[in-house]
């Protein structure tokens, strides 16, 4: 028996299939080069995609065509050497339509693994979003800004390559630089990015993660039931109805808090959150009427108040919003839980004021897709620049 | 019996390229090499990625086809048949509910006999929505005419498809073919292919010519005038007729295959997988065969003698030869990835077929039906290695043969 490497690759549907398939083929590529045989597939319950949710791709390679049997006789690897988080806010957990409940980020990396990510922030703060693991792992962080692009078109900022040469790095026995910067050549046939692979190789490093660190809480899981237990026909029980919501200070009962799927939470979708200044609503009920997923709660003094249980973060409550600033979207990097920003707003209105000022200053440095002609153009030099001069 | 078509041995033929393609990609490819004249499309999963690939050939300049994206896949199958008709090589496919929706057309197909080459890309019935793989789309049209293979890797739906245009086109067939590919686990998946050249191709497969059938000014002639009681059944003769001869033109195009691409697929019905000293053998179709295989290799490292045989060719049906092998072995388990609800012994498609296949047989083994990795869940080794001690307690005659569903929540 051979030796059998896998590699999972964590992005966000749409938005980056193109840019996981990428890695995804050179890793096969590059390995086939020094002669190991690989295959390379997205996960198919991932798909159709939909904007932002977390989808996967896999590389498969062995030293041999036997060994390779062996991995693909499984739908998916159930342990990966390497797993590849091309945006940073997967790090809090994926929960794809493929399956039921919320997986950690780590959850396939192998012990003594290493998670890939690209990210501007920095280890203490990626641990801390990633949920603990028993076993100890590698981090390796590939600065930069995540890669969001469209499904037709394609941001060519380098962010393949970086990643494929801090993998030469961390898994030399998969690749060397040397094979991967061939495929980087036929492929592309862009020297820089050959170069890119290179600067990356020689900048990796990594931290060890141990057991103690990360997110302590265990995500919420689903269990299914069995062909007895179903209800005939397909069919499944309606979502409640909803019910009043409690004021924090007064204790009086009011507005409307919709009762919602208990096992398709949604918000590992969200790259970004809407942050609102509950002084400035003029309650015009823009948000609640156009949010798309309903994720607006009616409090009981008429406000209304994001919940990031639902929260896909798609920015269009910010757009519709009539008021300068009252919404706003903030990356996701900056918040540790999914607590009720009303609630906190209730409690302690001049310290909501101090959280939301230094939240704002956070905006996203993503945009969902493509938005208008010559986007990439100016997105893509300050890329190359980090890719240059780390 | 007829000569091969396909021209002599050549010189020196031009070397294969290796790609990392999909199976969906790898038909796009057949049919680039094929150079298909008409090639019509309706977008649904797992078949659409064909369709992605196909556009992309043309609109690189690779693929010069009438390429026509259609309404429906009713039109889609129903553009491809009148093509066919007047003399264009054709290809087109579906999925799921969708070859359902193409029924009307799939079913007179046949008796046209129009050479469509298709490509199922193997999905759940639905409802609501599933995607993943199970063969109870393709092997709907299994008693119409259709001739159905069913493929396991890349590169043999590359060389099965090229394979299927010289069966369906030889003019002593004149019959649909359609080309199973396991959604996900083959339409999805991209291995390493050996892409062959186009001077192979051309060696291998010739112009297709439609002969006194072409529907053409020069050649007045009218197809499917209305017919009724005093015409249908010798219709249906003939197209039997023409269903009898393809083993006989399959085997000749497998042989000249491996003649011109150097690859060999063995026994083209069926492929046989550490049977030699079998005790019992497991039956299935599609790309279950990879855990099917790795499990028969861990099983075999503590002594259980286990084989597989993989159909490939489900139309035409090798009954004889079929039963012969598999009247070797103590037991035989056959794994349906589809089910036939209400049938005998409450069996899939396979199994049924294969109890009909061995009646006449002189050594009649138990065989043990399996109805297992519906609507794409996945088949463990672990649940391979379930039904293999069922087929061993069967071959010690300590249970009933019939049918048992494997990887259920029950």
């Amino acid at each position: 028996m051979g030796r059998l490497f896998a590699v999972e690759i964590v992005y966000r549907g749409i938005f980056q299939k193109n840019l996981a398939r990428n890695i995804s083929r050179a890793i096969v590529l590059a390995a086939h080069h020094e002669g190991k045989p690989g295959i390379s597939f997205g996960r198919y319950g991932d798909s159709p995609e939909r904007n932002g949710i977390p989808a996967k791709s896999f590389a498969i390679v062995a030293t041999d065509d036997v060994t390779l049997e062996e991995g693909m006789a499984k739908y998916e690897p159930k342990e990966v050497d390497i797993t590849i988080v091309v945006d940073d806010t997967l790090c809090k957990g994926v929960e794809s339509w493929a399956w039921y409940g919320l997986q950690p980020i780590n959850r396939l990396t192998k012990p003594g693994g290493t998670l890939i990510v690209t990210s501007h922030e920095n280890s203490e703060t990626l641990i801390s979003m990633a949920h603990r693991k028993e076993t100890p792992y590698q981090l390796a962080i590939v600065k930069g800004t995540p890669s969001f692009s469209g499904l037709w078109v394609y941001k060519d900022d380098h962010s393949d390559v970086r990643i494929l040469g801090t993998m030469a790095k961390v898994l030399p026995e998969l690749f060397s630089l040397a094979s991967v910067q061939q495929v980087i050549r036929a492929e592309w046939n862009d020297e820089l990015k050959a170069t890119s692979a290179l600067r990356a190789y020689e900048r990796a490093t990594t931290v060890t993660v141990q057991p103690t660190q990360g997110n302590p809480e265990k995500p919420f899981e689903f269990q299914m039931p069995k062909w007895t237990e179903m209800r005939e026909g397909i069919a499944i029980p309606a979502i409640p109805r909803g019910h009043q919501m409690k004021d924090p200070n007064t204790g009086e009962m009011g507005g409307y808090q919709p009762e919602r799927n208990p096992t398709f939470k949604k918000f590992t979708t969200r790259t970004m959150r809407p942050v609102v200044d509950f002084d400035t609503c003029i309650k015009c009920t823009l948000c609640w009427l156009q949010c798309p997923d309903s994720v607006f709660d009616v409090t009981p003094d008429g406000l209304y108040d994001a919940n990031m249980e639902a929260c896909c973060g798609c920015g269009v409550c910010e757009a519709v919003c009539p008021v300068s600033n009252c919404i706003t979207m903030v990356n996701e990097t900056q918040f540790a839980d999914n607590d009720s920003q009303w609630r906190m707003w209730k409690e302690d209105k001049e310290g909501y004021k101090g959280w939301l000022k230094e939240k704002i200053a956070n905006r996203p440095e993503r945009s969902h897709g493509f938005r208008f002609r010559g986007q990439y153009a100016e997105q893509v030099p300050d890329m190359l620049k980090i890719a240059r001069e780390g | 019996m007829t000569e091969a078509l396909a021209t002599p041995p050549q010189k020196q033929l031009a070397a294969d390229k290796t790609s990392l393609i999909t199976g969906s990609e790898a038909i796009a490819v057949a049919c680039k090499l094929a150079d298909v004249d008409v090639i019509t499309a309706y977008p649904i999963r797992p078949y659409d990625t064909v369709m992605q690939y196909v556009a992309k050939l043309v609109s690189n300049g690779e693929l010069d086809c009438e390429y026509i994206v259609a309404e429906s896949e009713h039109s889609q199958f129903e553009i491809v048949k009148h093509a066919s008709a007047v003399g264009a090589r054709v290809f087109c496919g579906s999925s799921g509910v969708g070859w359902m929706y193409a029924f009307e057309a799939l079913t007179v197909t046949p008796a046209l006999r129009i050479p469509m080459v298709a490509m199922v890309g193997n999905r759940a019935l639905d409802d609501p929505g599933a995607f993943g793989v199970e063969h109870n789309d393709a092997l709907a049209v299994r008693d119409l005419g259709w001739q159905l293979v069913w493929v396991d890797s890349a590169q043999e739906a590359l060389d099965t498809a090229l394979i299927a245009y010289r069966v369906a086109e030889d003019r002593r067939i004149f019959l649909p073919c359609a080309i199973s590919c396991d959604g996900a686990f083959l339409t999805h998946s991209q291995a390493l292919v050996k892409v062959p050249s186009q001077e192979k191709v051309k060696a291998f497969l010739p112009r297709y010519d439609r002969g006194d059938l072409l529907l053409h000014p020069d050649n007045p002639i009218t197809v499917a005038p209305q017919v009724n009681e005093d015409w249908l059944m010798e219709i249906r003769r003939q197209t039997a007729a023409a269903m009898d001869r393809s083993p006989a033109v399959i085997r000749e195009a497998y042989a000249d295959f491996e003649r011109i691409f150097g690859r060999s697929y063995g026994n083209p019905f069926f492929e046989e997988y550490q049977t030699e000293d079998a005790d019992v053998v497991l039956v299935g179709m599609g790309t279950l065969s990879n855990p099917v295989r790795v499990a028969i290799r861990q099983m075999r490292q503590e002594g259980k003698k286990v084989g597989f045989v993989r159909v490939r060719w489900f139309r035409p049906f090798a009954a004889e030869e079929l039963a012969a092998t598999l009247g070797r072995f103590k037991a035989v388990g056959v794994i349906d990835r589809d089910f036939s609800l209400g049938s005998p012994y409450r069996s899939g498609v396979l199994a049924t077929e294969v109890r009909a296949a061995m009646y006449p047989a002189p050594n009649r083994p138990p065989i043990v039906g399996f109805i297992c990795g519906l609507g794409g869940r996945e088949v463990t080794v672990p649940a391979v290695r379930e039904m293999t001690e069922s087929v061993y307690l069967a071959a010690e005659g300590t249970t009933q043969p019939g049918t048992k569903w494997i990887g259920l929540r029950e």
